[in-house]
Order: structure tokens, then C-alpha cells, then sequence
């Protein structure tokens, strides 16, 4: 996997640090809970030097002309906070300028907007409906998780911003989940991390 | 941006006559090459003293009608410019009467009420299926072509389930036309298609009586009223009013959008089939309700809270009309059981559905054995029996008798005109040309071969 954003990184893939990321190259993380802190201590004793060097480079944030990318808020993305209401998001926004922000971070898609001052709004978006994000507004998209759902819908997600024309489309898609709990079965890993690729919850 | 002078050049787009100044947005037509569509193109008021209001909502129109597919029931949206530098709509131009152009005219006839009524109902059903409710709908906003057909115009504080509602963050008073605005609007609700109904029932009403039924509020408390104080009844207006009429104007206007008629396509059925509309105490109301009632109302309307909004169209179809044919001079018992026992499937998978019996028969000129009003009553007989079994209260069952020598062609033009969701009809050659034709799923029921 890690070699694989590698590659893409090498032909201009914007790569941004993960809270996961951080914990397997040995950076204090809080709040992670056994399941999680299980499965990095797998991670780690199979990072090869070239994994973790890879991992140590990688920014917490790429700012891209008027794009924001981070794992978590932009407010503190050191400290890992997650967007989950209309404060964390005003916060998030408020802490650049940027006019659209792509995080993910929280597994569920998520999009928030400003309005005319206040907090911003937030909205579900539907899979595959094009939304015009227009750029006098600042727009938060949580693209959501590959995997690891929370909203009991096993697809993967994922969202295209289509910059030319100034609109997002998230989208929902089914991978081969079955599989993917079988190998963290075989690998020894909690079978709550099975169990939620199966389950989506 | 001010308003731009007719001639000057935007975008390549090269104004014509000004054909409105209003305080939102100003409107020309365009003028040059003629495309497959005459044109007009809207700009609005933004600048230095201009409410923020209009920037969204200008906004607002473009995403909606964006992503609206293409109909005769709105204009079609053609370019927009960027709202930050040179913000501009360009559609498609509406040729046709506006509704005010009637509503000057008010009270008409019944008749005439209900044509306008039903063309307009059709419009909002068509944006409610995908989605869209309007949220200012009034007379103005309102185009008949002249095809009969009904347009709606301005889509400028509209809202679209799938897409971010930019006016939500906006704004903290009621947005909307105070005339015709539905309780839960004025409560800050604006995911509920039955707010169009409630409008559209103040507009009919508007029709049939000459008189709003609200008046023209100018304070929120006015404004509030409607919360919970029942219009005079149009027949108190009006004494001509027909039962079917005021049964409709009133299910319309109703103050809980839950006790409304279900979609704007059952509210077009009852417009286009008065004689099957199910009358209920609203229909004989003479006067508006007593103070004990209103004194209740007025306690509950404190703490008014709306009734959750169904949920969007593309998700479930809102209560659909499904039509059966029913050949009334067959006897065979075995069919028309399979017929019963596909209809109680549907309703199973659909609860709120409506049914609406079918049958055909020739013109009257073409048999001599009867008065057409005793073959009349036998057909309604005959499709009465056969919806019996079914058990479903009489608001959900509608009996038909079409005359024609076609009866592919008249279930058709029934369909299409109803909004039939789904047909089931029994095998034969109308079945044929009934199913490639149908605008909607057509089932073919056969019974099971006795074994």
C-alpha cells in the first residue's frame, strides 16, 4: 500500500501525514484505542527504512493555490482534531483561507459551507451529484474513509473536484471487503477491525 | 454590477429590450443568431446598497435550475457567468400568459380554476420528482404556454434535496412570498414539496373566490396567523363553489402539511376528475371554524412545530397513481382475481398508493341497447365489484369509464394525463401497444393455469 502512494506521489500525488501515519513512525498520538494502537505496532515492525523515511517527509498539510489538503482540521492538524460539528468545521475554516479544504480524518462525508457569517452549514452530500462549490464561499469537503466506515455502508469513499469547472462529486464505492477482513483475521489483528469492514459500523 | 443599458455586449451575449426591473434581478431578452430557443438573460442587482440576499439567491437559481433536467415546466438553463465578476443567468424565454393575467380576472368559473389548477399541479409534480421544490410559487412565477402546459419561473429561493441550500445559512425571517407562504415555510422548514401544495391550494383559492386567503400580511405576527386560523371557506365567498372544489382548495391549505394531499400529481387527479374527488367535511364547510377549535389551534401554533418532511423523491416515489384496466364484460372470475391479487402486491410494496379502476367502452353513438347514462352506471358498477375485495378506504380508489373506440389510445392519454405511475391490465393486443407506448411501467397480469 505505502508503496503505492509512493509511486503516486513520485508523479504528483499530494501526499498529507495521517494521525495513523504519525503513530507508526513513532510520533506521540493520543486517544488511539487498543484495536488502533494494536494494529500500528503491526504496521511498524513492517515499515522497511524506506517506508519510514517515506512517512517522515510527508507534510500535515499541502496548501495549492486556493486548496487546502489535511488529514484532520486545519485549525491544529499537529493535534488531531476531528471535525465533528458545526464548531470544529468554523474553526477548521476560519484557520486559513483557503476556498475549499479537503480533510478526512472523520470516516463519514461530510460537506460544510459558509453562509453569510456565523457558522458554517453542513450538508450530506448525495453519491454522485455534482456540487458547484463556488469560490467567494469557503467550502470544507471530509472526503471520507477508504474503508473502515462508520454509517454501516461498506463502499469506500472517495470525491473528484473537478477544478476546471469549480464542483465536487463524492462518491461511494464497493471493493472486495470480504477479502480485506479475511487478511486481518489471517494476520492476527482484533476482529473488531474485521468485523467493521463487514458491517461498515 | 448595475443594470447593464439594452445593446451593450456580455460575454458574447447581446442584450435586447429590458423587459423587467425588479429590486433582485433585472431581465433582457437577447437578441442575435436564433438559437433552437428564444432567450432571455438575468442579472442581478448586486453592489454597493444591494442586499446579500441577492447574490444568493442568484446563486441559489443557478444551481437549481443547473441541475434540473430538461422540461417544458421551467426554463431551461442555457450559460451563467461568474457570480464574483460578471454574475448573469441566461435560459430559455417563456412564451406565454403569466397567472396574474387570470388571477385579475378572479373569481372563475370552477371549470376554468380547475384547468389552471391541474397545469400547474402537473409543473410542481415534475420538479418535486427530481427533487426541487420551489418555495415562491405565486401568480407571477407562473407562465401557462400555449400548449396549456404550465411553466414556473424564478428558482431564486428554491431548494434542491441534493444539493447544499445556501439560503438555510442566510437568512433568520421567513424568505418567501407572505401571501402564499405554508405554516412550516414561516416556521423555517424549506425540505417540505407539500409548502408548493399549500401555495398552490392560496392560488387556487385566489381563482375561485377573488380573495386571498390570507390577506396581504405585513408583519410577522399577520404573517403568523395562518398558523393557526382557518380561511373563510370559498363557498362562503363564492356560493357556486362546487363540494369537489372547496374539498380540493381546502386539503390544500391545510395547516399541517401531514393532512395535505400527499404530491402535487394527486392533487392534478382531483382537478381532472372532480366527480372522483372523496368529499369530506371540508367539501360542506360554510363558515370558518368556531372559537374552541381556533382557541386549541391558536395554543398549539406557540409552539408550532412542523411535520417532518417525507423523504426525497428519488429515494420513493411520493404516492403514486397506479391504473388498472378492467375489461367489464369479461366474467372471468380467475382474471380478475390475478388482477386483484397483483394490485394487493403493489399496494403491499407501496402504502399510500391511490388505484384508479379503468374500463373502456365505445362512444355511446355506437350502441343502441341503452341510455348512455344506464351503461355509465352498470360500468361503475361492474368496477365497483371488482375493487370491493380490495378493502381499501374510498379515498384511495377511483372509478373510470372512458369512452373510446380505441382502448389502447384512452388508457394512454389516461396515463399521461394522470400521472399514472404503473398500468395492470390483462394480455392482448391493446396490452401490446399499451406497454411500448405507456409513458409509465406497465404490468401484464395472467392468471395461473389451473394444474
Amino acid at each position: 500500500m505505502l508503496d503505492l502512494i509512493a509511486l503516486h506521489a513520485t508523479r504528483g500525488a499530494i501526499v498529507v501525514l495521517g494521525n495513523h501515519d504519525a503513530a507508526a513512525i513513532g510520533r506521540p498520538v493520543h486517544g488511539m484505542n487498543v484495536q488502533a494502537l494494536t494494529a500500528i505496532a503491526w504496521t511498524r515492525k513492517r515499515l522497511g527504512k524506506r517506508h519510514v523515511d517515506f512517512l517522515h517527509a510527508l507534510p500535515l498539510s499541502v496548501r495549492e493555490d486556493d486548496r487546502l489538503y489535511v488529514h484532520a482540521s486545519a485549525a491544529t492538524p499537529e493535534r488531531w482534531t476531528y471535525v465533528t460539528g458545526r464548531r470544529q468545521a468554523a474553526q477548521c475554516i476560519e484557520a486559513t483561507d483557503a476556498s475549499i479544504i479537503f480533510c478526512g480524518h472523520v470516516h463519514e462525508q461530510k460537506l460544510y459551507y459558509t453562509g453569510a457569517g456565523g457558522y458554517p452549514m453542513p450538508f450530506q452530500p448525495v453519491p454522485g451529484t455534482p456540487i458547484p462549490t463556488a469560490r467567494h464561499r469557503q467550502w470544507l469537503a471530509i472526503v471520507g474513509s477508504a474503508g473502515q466506515p462508520r454509517d454501516r455502508n461498506t463502499a469506500a469513499c472517495y470525491a473528484l473536484a473537478d477544478l476546471a469547472r469549480a464542483r465536487i462529486t463524492f462518491f461511494r464505492v464497493p471493493y472486495d471487503h470480504g477479502t480485506a477482513a479475511q487478511k486481518i483475521r489471517a494476520a492476527g489483528l482484533p476482529e473488531r477491525l474485521a468485523r467493521r469492514l463487514e458491517r461498515g459500523s | 454590477m448595475l443594470a447593464p443599458d439594452p445593446g451593450s455586449e456580455i460575454d458574447g451575449f447581446r442584450l435586447g429590450e429590458r423587459m423587467h426591473v425588479g429590486s433582485m434581478a433585472s431581465i433582457y431578452r437577447l437578441e442575435g443568431p436564433k438559437g433552437p430557443l428564444p432567450l432571455i438573460m438575468k442579472i442581478p442587482r448586486l453592489g454597493a446598497g444591494e442586499r446579500s440576499a441577492n447574490v444568493v439567491s442568484f446563486e441559489q437559481c443557478r444551481l437549481v435550475l443547473g441541475a434540473l433536467s430538461q422540461s417544458p415546466h421551467h426554463p431551461t438553463l442555457v450559460a451563467y457567468g461568474d457570480v464574483e465578476t460578471t454574475p448573469y443567468l441566461v435560459m430559455e424565454y417563456i412564451e406565454g400568459t403569466r397567472l396574474d393575467a387570470w388571477i385579475e380576472r378572479a373569481p372563475l368559473a370552477p371549470q376554468e380554476t380547475a384547468r389552471l389548477g391541474h397545469a400547474l399541479a402537473l409543473a410542481l409534480h415534475e420538479i418535486h420528482r427530481q427533487d426541487v421544490i420551489h418555495l415562491d410559487l405565486k401568480a407571477t412565477n407562473v407562465i401557462y404556454r400555449a400548449s396549456g402546459e404550465a411553466a414556473l419561473v424564478d428558482f431564486g429561493l428554491s431548494c434542491h434535496r441534493h444539493l447544499p441550500d445556501l439560503l438555510d445559512a442566510e437568512f433568520h425571517t421567513p424568505v418567501g412570498n407572505w401571501v402564499y407562504m405554508a405554516p412550516e415555510q414561516i416556521a423555517g422548514e424549506r425540505c417540505d414539496p407539500r409548502s408548493d401544495l399549500f401555495a398552490l391550494g392560496a392560488l387556487l383559492y385566489e381563482l375561485a373566490t377573488g380573495k386571498r386567503a390570507f390577506g396581504t400580511p405585513s408583519t410577522v405576527a399577520h404573517l403568523r396567523r395562518r398558523l393557526y386560523r382557518d380561511p373563510p371557506p370559498p363557498r362562503a365567498l363564492v356560493a357556486a363553489t362546487p363540494p369537489w372544489l372547496q374539498e380540493v382548495i381546502l386539503h390544500c391549505l391545510e395547516i399541517d402539511a401531514a393532512a395535505r394531499a400527499a404530491s402535487a400529481a394527486q392533487v392534478a387527479f382531483d382537478l381532472a376528475n372532480p366527480g372522483q374527488v372523496a368529499l369530506t367535511e371540508r367539501a360542506e364547510r360554510n363558515s370558518r371554524d368556531g372559537v374552541v377549535k381556533l382557541a386549541r389551534r391558536w395554543l398549539k401554533a406557540r409552539n408550532f412545530a412542523p411535520s417532518a418532511p417525507p423523504p426525497p423523491a428519488t429515494d420513493v416515489t411520493p404516492l403514486p397513481v397506479i391504473a388498472v384496466a378492467i375489461a367489464t364484460h369479461e366474467t372471468d372470475e380467475p382474471f380478475f382475481e390475478a388482477l386483484r391479487a397483483a394490485t394487493r402486491r403493489r399496494l403491499a410494496a407501496e402504502g399510500g398508493c391511490r388505484i384508479a379502476c379503468l374500463t373502456v367502452v365505445p362512444p355511446a353513438a355506437a350502441l343502441s341497447d341503452d341510455t348512455p347514462t344506464g351503461r355509465h352506471i352498470k360500468q361503475l358498477v361492474s368496477l365497483r365489484r371488482w375493487a370491493k375485495p380490495l378493502g381499501l378506504p374510498e379515498e384511495r380508489l377511483t372509478y373510470h369509464v372512458l369512452e373510446s373506440d380505441q382502448p389502447a389510445a384512452a388508457l394512454l392519454d389516461y396515463a399521461a394525463v394522470n400521472e399514472v405511475e404503473e398500468i395492470l391490465m390483462g394480455p392482448g393486443k391493446e396490452a401490446v401497444q399499451v406497454a411500448t407506448q405507456a409513458p409509465c411501467s406497465v404490468t401484464i397480469v395472467r392468471p395461473l393455469p389451473l394444474s
